[in-house]
C-alpha cells in the first residue's frame, strides 16, 4: 500500500490519544482492521472516511463501549483503562431517545455524576458549573426546557454542555455537526476552538469534507483500514481522498477539496 | 362492618397495592428503555420455575421460588439462543416460542401436581388468589396494634412488604445510575458506570417483582402492573422522578378500586357473585391508562417527531 507512506512524520513528543493495531468486528464482519492513530495534544483532529468505514466504531472502541478484538489504546502515554476520566464523549445525537422525561439542566448535570458520585448532592457549586456549561453553548435560557422540545441543533449543544461539565482533557465527538443548523455549527466550533486554546485535545468524527480544512488541523482517514494520517495540509490531499473514498468521490471534487479552501457542497 | 372489612379486605388490598408498586417502579425503566415486554416475558417464564420449585420443596416460599424462577430464566435464555442458531429465525419469534412454550409447560406440570394442601393450582397461578389472603383473627382497628393478632396476618403480606421495600430502597440508592443508563447507556459507560450490571440488576428486580406478585395477582395479570401504571404516569409528567411517583399512585388506585369493584361491583348490578380481584385490578389500571391517554397533560410531548 503506497498510502502508508503518509503515516505521520511529525511525531509529537507526547500524544493525546494513541491507537495501535485496533481491530473491531461485529459478528463475522470486520468493522475496523488494525488501525493505528496518533492524535496530537491541543489540536483539533478529524476522523474521516466513507459511510461504513468504521469511524464511530473507532470512537466507541476507544471508550470501551464497543469491545475490541485486539489493539492498544493509550492516552497521554498511559493505558486508557485507568484514565477514562480524562475523556469526555459526545455521542451521536440520534443515539438516544429524546422523549425521555427530563429537562436540559438535568442532562447537563449527568456530566457531573462521576464527580458527585451516587448519592452526593448537586450543591450550589455543581449547579453553577452545569449552568455555566450551558451558557458556553448558548443555551442558558433554555435550562428548564423538556429535552423532547429541543431542535436537533439544541440537542447537540446540550450534549456538548454535558461533556464540558466533565472538565476532561480529551473530547471525543461523534459527528457533532450532523443535522444541525448553521448557528449551532458555528457555536459548537467556537466552543471547540476555545477548548483547544486551553490545551484540550479534540477528536471528532466528521462527514462534511467541505469544512475539514476550516475546522481541523489534523486528520485521520480510514476505510476499515488506515488510509492516511497527519497534518491537514500534508494529508488532506486528492490522492488520499481518492483512496479513502474510492470511486464514491468525483475526481474533480476531490481536487477542489484538497486544493482550495473554498466551500463546496458534497 | 369495619371488622369484616379488616378481616376480608384489608390484607388483600394492601397486598394488591404493594405488589402493584413492586412491579410499577421497575416498569418505569423498562418502558423508557422500550423493553416493556421484558416484564411480560419474565412473568411467563417464571411459572415453570415456580412450579418446579414447589414440587421440590412442597411449600410456597419466596427463596425457592426465586431460585426456580432464576433457573427457568436461564433455561429460557439458552433455549432462545439454541432456537435462533439452529432454526435461523429472528430473535422475536424465538422468544415468543420459548416464553409461551415454557409458560404452557408450567401450566401442564401444575395440573399434574398434587397441590391440594396449598393454594397453588392453575387458576391461582394465572389469576392470583388475592381474595383468599384474609386475616380472620382481626377484631377491628385495635387489632392493628395487637402484636399477637398481627402475627396471624398472611405470610404473603410480610413477603410483599419486604420485596416492595427492597425494590424502593434500591431504586432510591441507584437512582442516578438507573436514570443515566436508561437515558444514554453508552455515555453512562464512559463516565465509569457499569451499564451491564445495572441492566442485569433491572432484569433481576423485575423477576423478583414478578415472583412476589405472582402469589397475589397471578402470572398473567402481573404484566398489567408492569406496564399500565408507568405508561400512564409518563403521560402525566416530563420528569422521571415525578413519573415514578405517579406510577406508584396509579398502582395504589388500581389496587384499591380494582378490589372494591371486583368484590362489590357485581352486587350493584344485581349479580350475587364477585369477580376476580386481580383481573379487575388489571382492568382498572388499563382504564387509568386509557384516561391518561385522553386527558394526560403531557401526552402531546410523547412519541412525536420533532425537528
Amino acid at each position: 500500500m503506497s498510502n502508508t507512506t503518509n503515516r505521520p512524520k511529525i511525531t509529537p513528543s507526547k500524544s493525546a490519544l494513541k491507537i495501535d493495531g485496533l481491530t473491531v468486528s461485529y459478528g463475522d464482519k470486520t468493522a475496523i482492521f488494525s488501525v493505528d492513530a496518533n492524535f496530537p495534544i491541543a489540536s483539533m483532529s478529524a476522523i474521516i472516511g466513507p459511510n461504513g468505514a468504521g469511524k464511530s466504531t473507532l470512537l466507541k472502541a476507544v471508550i470501551g463501549v464497543q469491545p475490541k478484538l485486539s489493539g492498544q489504546i493509550h492516552i497521554f502515554d498511559n493505558p486508557i483503562e485507568n484514565n477514562l476520566k480524562k475523556i469526555a464523549y459526545v455521542p451521536q445525537r440520534v443515539s438516544v431517545d429524546w422523549d425521555f422525561p427530563t429537562n436540559v439542566i438535568d442532562v447537563v448535570q449527568m456530566g457531573l455524576y462521576r464527580q458527585v458520585g451516587l448519592l452526593g448532592r448537586m450543591k450550589g457549586k455543581q449547579a453553577s458549573i452545569a449552568m455555566e456549561c450551558l451558557d458556553r453553548v448558548g443555551m442558558a435560557d433554555l435550562w428548564q426546557k423538556q429535552i423532547g422540545q429541543l431542535s436537533g441543533g439544541q440537542q447537540q449543544r446540550v450534549f456538548l454542555a454535558r461533556a464540558l461539565a466533565q472538565d476532561a482533557e480529551i473530547y471525543l465527538l461523534d459527528e457533532p455537526f450532523s443535522g444541525v443548523d448553521a448557528a449551532t455549527e458555528r457555536a459548537i466550533i467556537d466552543v471547540l476552538k476555545s477548548l483547544k486554546s486551553k490545551n484540550k485535545s479534540i477528536i471528532a468524527v466528521h462527514h462534511d469534507l467541505a469544512t475539514v480544512r476550516d475546522y481541523f488541523d489534523y486528520v485521520l482517514m480510514i476505510n476499515i483500514k488506515n488510509i492516511a494520517e497527519g497534518l491537514i495540509n500534508e494529508t488532506f490531499t486528492n490522492e488520499n481522498l481518492q483512496s479513502a473514498y474510492g470511486g464514491k468521490l468525483e475526481l474533480t471534487h476531490a481536487e477542489e477539496l484538497s486544493a482550495t479552501k473554498d466551500r463546496v457542497t458534497e | 362492618m369495619i371488622t369484616e372489612f379488616i378481616q376480608f379486605s384489608l390484607t388483600p388490598i394492601l397486598i394488591g397495592i404493594l405488589a402493584g408498586i413492586s412491579c410499577a417502579v421497575p416498569g418505569n425503566f423498562l418502558i423508557l428503555k422500550r423493553q416493556a415486554l421484558i416484564g411480560d416475558a419474565i412473568s411467563h417464564v417464571v411459572l415453570p420455575g415456580i412450579v418446579v420449585a414447589f414440587i421440590f420443596t412442597g411449600v410456597i416460599s419466596t427463596i425457592p421460588m426465586l431460585l426456580g424462577a432464576a433457573g427457568a430464566a436461564l433455561v429460557a435464555v439458552m433455549l432462545i439462543e439454541i432456537i435462533k442458531r439452529l432454526g435461523k429465525i429472528e430473535p422475536g419469534a424465538a422468544m415468543g416460542v420459548v416464553f409461551t412454550g415454557m409458560f404452557a409447560l408450567g401450566v401442564l406440570i401444575l395440573e399434574q401436581t398434587d397441590t391440594s394442601k396449598v393454594h397453588l393450582d392453575v387458576e391461582h397461578a394465572l389469576m392470583g388468589n388475592l381474595e383468599s389472603l384474609i386475616w380472620l383473627k382481626a377484631q377491628g382497628w385495635q387489632s392493628l396494634f395487637d402484636l399477637d393478632v398481627l402475627k396471624t396476618l398472611p405470610d404473603e403480606l410480610f413477603r410483599i412488604i419486604f420485596v416492595c421495600g427492597f425494590i424502593l430502597f434500591l431504586t432510591v440508592i441507584f437512582w442516578r445510575w438507573l436514570k443515566i443508563v436508561t437515558f444514554d447507556e453508552e455515555y453512562a459507560r464512559t463516565i465509569g458506570i457499569h451499564s451491564s450490571i445495572i441492566n442485569f440488576s433491572l432484569v433481576i428486580i423485575t423477576a423478583i417483582a414478578a415472583v412476589a406478585a405472582f402469589e397475589s395477582v397471578g402470572s398473567i395479570i402481573v404484566i398489567a402492573m408492569f406496564i399500565c401504571p408507568p405508561a400512564a404516569a409518563r403521560l402525566m409528567t416530563n420528569k422521571l422522578g415525578i413519573q415514578v411517583i405517579w406510577s406508584i399512585v396509579f398502582a395504589i388506585l388500581a389496587a384499591i378500586f380494582g378490589y372494591i369493584i371486583a368484590g362489590y361491583g357485581p352486587l350493584w348490578f344485581g349479580s350475587e357473585n364477585s369477580v376476580s380481584a386481580a383481573g379487575m385490578i388489571a382492568v382498572v389500571s388499563g382504564i387509568i391508562l386509557l384516561l391518561t391517554c385522553m386527558y394526560g397533560p403531557c401526552r402531546e410531548s410523547v412519541g412525536q417527531k420533532k425537528d
